[in-house]
């Protein structure tokens, strides 16, 4: 006999001896690691997705920080001013932005001791040059590529960091294209939105949690805030459209609009976390106040409140990123126009950052990929600051009772 | 003062002169850890074939832990820490090559909370018994069900609502089937963590009248609250005091005749 | 020293304008409360009441049972069956992601792994929960369908690049952390004593979970997957960039096809005037969506109700 099942027949000796062992447990324990491996990989891939996506985000989104820039010389006369784009040499027009091109007249307008004069800068290049510098999909013609490669070899072109894309709005020129406008956008909307939503959110929580009694009319209400919560957003859309924009006459596109359907949509968050935030403040923090003789709104507004104050915020910052995020609903009220200015009034028709990806990724130049992703990672930057910020508030004001 | 464990043990063995009694779980030199916390001292103990051993003492004196040490459930929490060893039958169950799951397969429990699963009445006795691979589905396992049923004394009462579910029961009738889904497994020894403490009297007599049958077949070791309960139906009383075993000895000794004053004065009521 | 007539007990009576005061406040109290009501009623009615508009240029029996959605200006034909299809491929490749994903995940969570570990995770899943959707959409789009599409040549079949594959696939992750939450809520919730019973009959952990825990939490589960299931339906932004326009009924999930949500967008953001057959569709296909995902909330609150009286339980 082998060694092998020497050995073999030594171990089954030892299990017979063994009268904690059975063979048939083996088939089930096999089974058991098998289930275990099985959940723990489910988790594992779901993880991974995560992983996957953001690292897609950054390969996508980190090069558009960086913007190509070129040296050029720039001629500073009278035909400049007339036609702007004379003043660059006729080999390396279509290499410079036009949006670049574009500023040169207000340039010399500022700085007269620029007029006849010829200056090296370094200015903005064309977005198909910025896509050939970064190694990406490119339509260059042959010799604008040999031109640009002649300016590499001469050091004339350099990557620099992109403060466009967060000084700027968006724009039809690649290159010029930021998400600044639709960052003041998302702040006047989000504004009408907490001015809207806070208010009602917290006085139906005081109410249903301090006030009302267990009738009809509350149970009611309380099954209306479930339903809410589970309706799909982009039905806010269609009220917005419906109610706010053809019965009211409320300007479309206006963050006015757009903030109130999401002030709708952030209602059931507010109340549900200000519920819970009033929930948890001692009964005898209350029963403290009435034996002092103190009235209902006394109780609840000089003891109570501040006591549910930080959890209140909390959910509210955690509504109000989710309200960040909606993109749905301000397409249906129309908030997906072209933005190129940053609004000044919540009447005025303004784009969100959402709403500002989803139009950039509708784009065909391939330049917008990069400007996409980096919106993208600016947005997600924002909401993760916002939740931060949130469980930072919710662990350094959790009272123990 | 806490006379020497070992000398105590050997002194009860010279005494019992009635039967010889067998030895079936033989815990030798027990210490457990929850974390930093020693739960329990050195335990020597000599639980015997066939009789009810009752475990007693004021709560957070260890009798618990030690009970669930002896089918290895103690193994399910993490900062558990266990040394010494629980010879049954000749073997070690700490031993690395014992799979506790088989472990418990001979050693059942009964908890002081009835527990039946959300399941039918005849599936709770059923299943586990039909995967250990005991009997087969079909007339044996039907055999089973019943013959368990009606040695956990609640076949009479149930035999006609075998497919409601269990939680459908009251609460002595829940912890009798549950006891028969304990027995259909076959198991050696039965130990019982207060299993009435959470029954009404009428209740309560009915399962210790069970466990006066049951020890026919299986070694009992329960553990209870109740000290009269002790006296009315254990063979071997064990009482333990903060993680130590004070006096193990026949029943009528420890409570007529305790040797210890620690054990006096439990049972005396002046602590407890 | 005259008393008061009125007053004679030592007690004042209540004074008349912090009574006026008290009152006031509840009421608008009670009024901010009804707003949450009337939002419901308002986007019921308002959907209504345009999909009634519709209606009475578009016959309602072929809206849902007509195979046929070309809104043209001559002889438009509004049969939505392929668009309900649509939607329901796509909610299906969603629900085939996200639930033994989410399952599983969640029996991890709760049976197995250690509190460090559960904490560390539990985070990383929330953050899948809290990405945009349109961000889900730009990746759908530009990531996941080029990549069926590389895949699929490669295997030799032919997938468009609006693949209700991609979008599938992209809204099953989405709703992975809306299953795998409530679901590791509800498990954890299934009382240990359960466990303890089991394990004591020398049953293993795996045996334990798949005959006594899972079967305990099954209502919290089945109201999870319903929770999911409304979320597809109602999703917008990933079908919107990913999926097609085109209403296709087909069983191949390598086509392109379009959804509810999609034709509803679609139908609004055009320049066709408000009250134009093609335009008001969305209202009908509104209305049809909030009916389904009304049902569904109503059966999965029904579910958790029945898991909570079971076991008595207050978190959820």
């Amino acid at each position: 006999m082998s060694i092998k099942n020497l050995k073999m027949k030594k171990m089954k000796k030892q299990n017979e001896k063994n009268i904690f062992y059975d063979s048939s447990l083996k088939k089930r324990h096999a089974s058991a690691k098998r289930f275990k491996i099985f959940a723990m990989s489910s988790l594992v891939t779901a993880i991974a997705f995560l992983v996957f996506f953001i690292s897609d985000m950054l390969i996508k989104g980190l090069p558009a920080l960086q913007q190509t820039y070129v040296q050029v010389e720039i001629t500073y006369n009278d035909k400049s001013m007339k036609s702007p784009r004379g003043s660059v040499d006729r080999k390396l027009r279509r290499i410079v932005s036009r949006a670049a091109i574009r500023e040169i007249p207000r340039q010399m307008q500022n700085n007269p001791q620029l007029k006849n004069t010829t200056k090296f800068k370094w200015i903005l290049a064309d977005d198909q040059v910025d896509q050939y510098i970064k190694g990406n999909y490119y339509k260059l013609k042959n010799k604008d590529k040999q031109k640009v490669d002649e300016l590499k070899k001469q050091n004339r072109v350099e990557l620099r960091f992109n403060s466009i894309f967060f000084t700027h709005g968006d724009s039809k020129i690649p290159e010029f294209a930021g998400i600044k406008s639709a960052l003041i956008g998302s702040i006047f909307t989000l504004l009408v939105t907490m001015a809207v939503s806070f208010p009602i959110g917290v006085m139906t929580a005081i109410y249903l949690e301090e006030f009302a009694d267990d009738n009809k009319f509350t149970q009611i209400i309380e099954v209306n805030i479930n339903n809410l919560a589970a309706i799909p957003s982009i039905l806010f859309g269609l009220l917005g459209l419906a109610i706010f924009i053809n019965l009211f006459g409320l300007p479309r596109s206006s963050a006015l609009v757009g903030g109130l359907t999401l002030a709708l949509m952030t209602l059931p968050i507010i109340i549900v976390t200000a519920r819970a935030a009033l929930r948890s403040v001692p009964d005898s923090i209350r029963q403290a106040g009435y034996g002092l003789g103190l009235t209902k709104i006394q109780v609840v507004r000089d003891h109570v409140l501040p006591l549910a104050f930080p959890g209140i915020m909390t959910g509210t910052i955690i509504g109000l990123a989710q309200a960040m995020g909606e993109t749905a609903p301000l397409i249906i009220v129309g908030m997906i126009a072209f933005i190129p200015d940053s609004p000044s009034s919540i009447t005025e028709a303004a784009t969100v950052m959402p709403a500002q990806i989803f139009t950039w990724a509708g784009m065909p130049e391939r330049a917008y990929i990069e400007k996409t992703a980096m919106g993208i990672l600016t947005l997600l930057t924002v909401l993760i600051s916002l939740n931060a910020i949130a469980v930072y508030l919710r662990k350094r004001f959790e009272t123990k009772w | 003062m806490v006379a020497n464990i070992n000398t105590l043990n050997r002194d009860n063995i010279k005494n019992i002169t009635r039967e010889k009694m067998k030895t079936k779980i033989n815990v030798k030199n027990l210490n457990l850890w929850y974390g930093k916390n020693h739960a329990l001292h050195g335990i020597n103990l000599d639980i015997y074939k066939n009789k009810i051993t009752a475990l007693i003492g004021p709560s957070g004196c260890g009798k618990s832990t030690f009970l669930r040490c002896i089918n290895r459930m103690n193994d399910l929490i993490t900062s558990v820490n266990i040394k010494g060893q629980i010879v049954i039958d000749g073997k070690n169950i700490y031993d690395k090559d014992v799979d506790e799951v088989s472990v418990r397969k001979r050693i059942g429990m009964v908890f002081q909370q009835p527990n039946p699963f959300p399941k039918s009445i005849y599936e709770n006795v059923a299943y586990a018994p039909l995967k250990h691979g005991i009997v087969k589905k079909g007339i044996q396992c039907d055999e089973l069900v019943e013959q368990s049923l009606i040695n956990a004394g609640i076949w009479d009462e149930v035999k006609d609502i075998l497919k409601e579910p269990g939680t459908g029961l009251s609460g002595g009738q829940q912890q009798r089937l549950c006891i028969a889904r304990t027995i259909a497994v076959q198991p050696d020894v039965i130990l019982m963590d207060e299993p009435t403490s959470a029954l009404d009297p009428i209740s309560t007599e009915k399962i210790e009248a069970l466990m006066l049958e049951l020890k026919k077949d299986f070694t009992i070791v329960t553990v209870t609250h109740n000290m009269q309960q002790a006296a009315r139906i254990a063979d071997m009383t064990a009482f333990f005091h903060l993680g130590d075993l004070i006096e193990y000895d026949e029943t009528e000794k420890i409570f007529i005749n305790p040797k210890e004053k620690k054990t006096e004065d439990y049972i005396t009521g002046r602590f407890g | 020293m005259k008393l008061n007539k009125k007053s004679n007990t030592i007690f004042e009576s209540k004074n008349r304008s912090t009574q006026l005061k008290e009152n006031a406040i509840k009421y608008l109290l009670i009024a901010a409360s009804t707003i949450s009501v009337l939002t419901t009623f308002g986007i019921l009615f308002s959907i209504l009441f345009e999909a009634i508009e519709f209606f009475k240029l578009k016959s309602f029996f072929y809206f849902l049972t007509g195979t046929e959605w070309s809104p043209g200006v001559e002889g438009s034909k509004f049969g939505a069956v392929p668009i309900f299809a649509g939607t329901f491929v796509i909610t299906f490749i969603a629900m085939a992601v996200a639930l033994p994903i989410g399952i599983f995940s969640a029996i991890y969570m709760s049976e197995y792994a250690t509190n460090s570990i559960r904490s560390k995770v539990k985070p990383l899943l929330e953050i899948l929960a809290g990405i945009p959707t349109v961000v889900y959409g730009f990746f759908a789009a530009i990531t996941v369908a080029p990549l069926i599409v590389k895949v699929c040549e490669v295997i030799g079949l032919q997938a468009s690049f609006n693949s209700a594959l991609a979008s599938g696939i992209v809204m099953g992750i989405m709703i992975i952390p809306v299953i795998s939450s409530l679901s590791d809520d509800v498990i954890s919730s299934v009382p240990d004593s359960q466990r303890k019973g089991a394990l004591a009959l020398g049953l293993t952990t795996a045996e334990t979970i798949k005959s006594v825990v899972l079967p305990a939490a099954l209502p919290g589960i089945i109201s999870a997957c319903l929770l999911g299931v409304s979320k597809a339906l109602g999703e917008t932004m990933i079908v919107v960039m990913a999926a097609g326009l085109r209403p296709n009924l087909t069983m191949n999930i390598l086509e392109d096809m379009t959804t509810v949500t999609v034709r509803i967008v679609d139908a609004l953001v055009g320049d066709q005037a408000f009250d134009s057959p093609a335009t008001l569709s969305a209202f009908a296909l509104g209305l049809a969506l909030f009916i389904v995902t009304l049902i569904l909330n109503i059966i999965s609150v029904y579910y958790i109700r029945k898991f909570k009286s079971k076991y008595k339980v207050n978190s959820l």
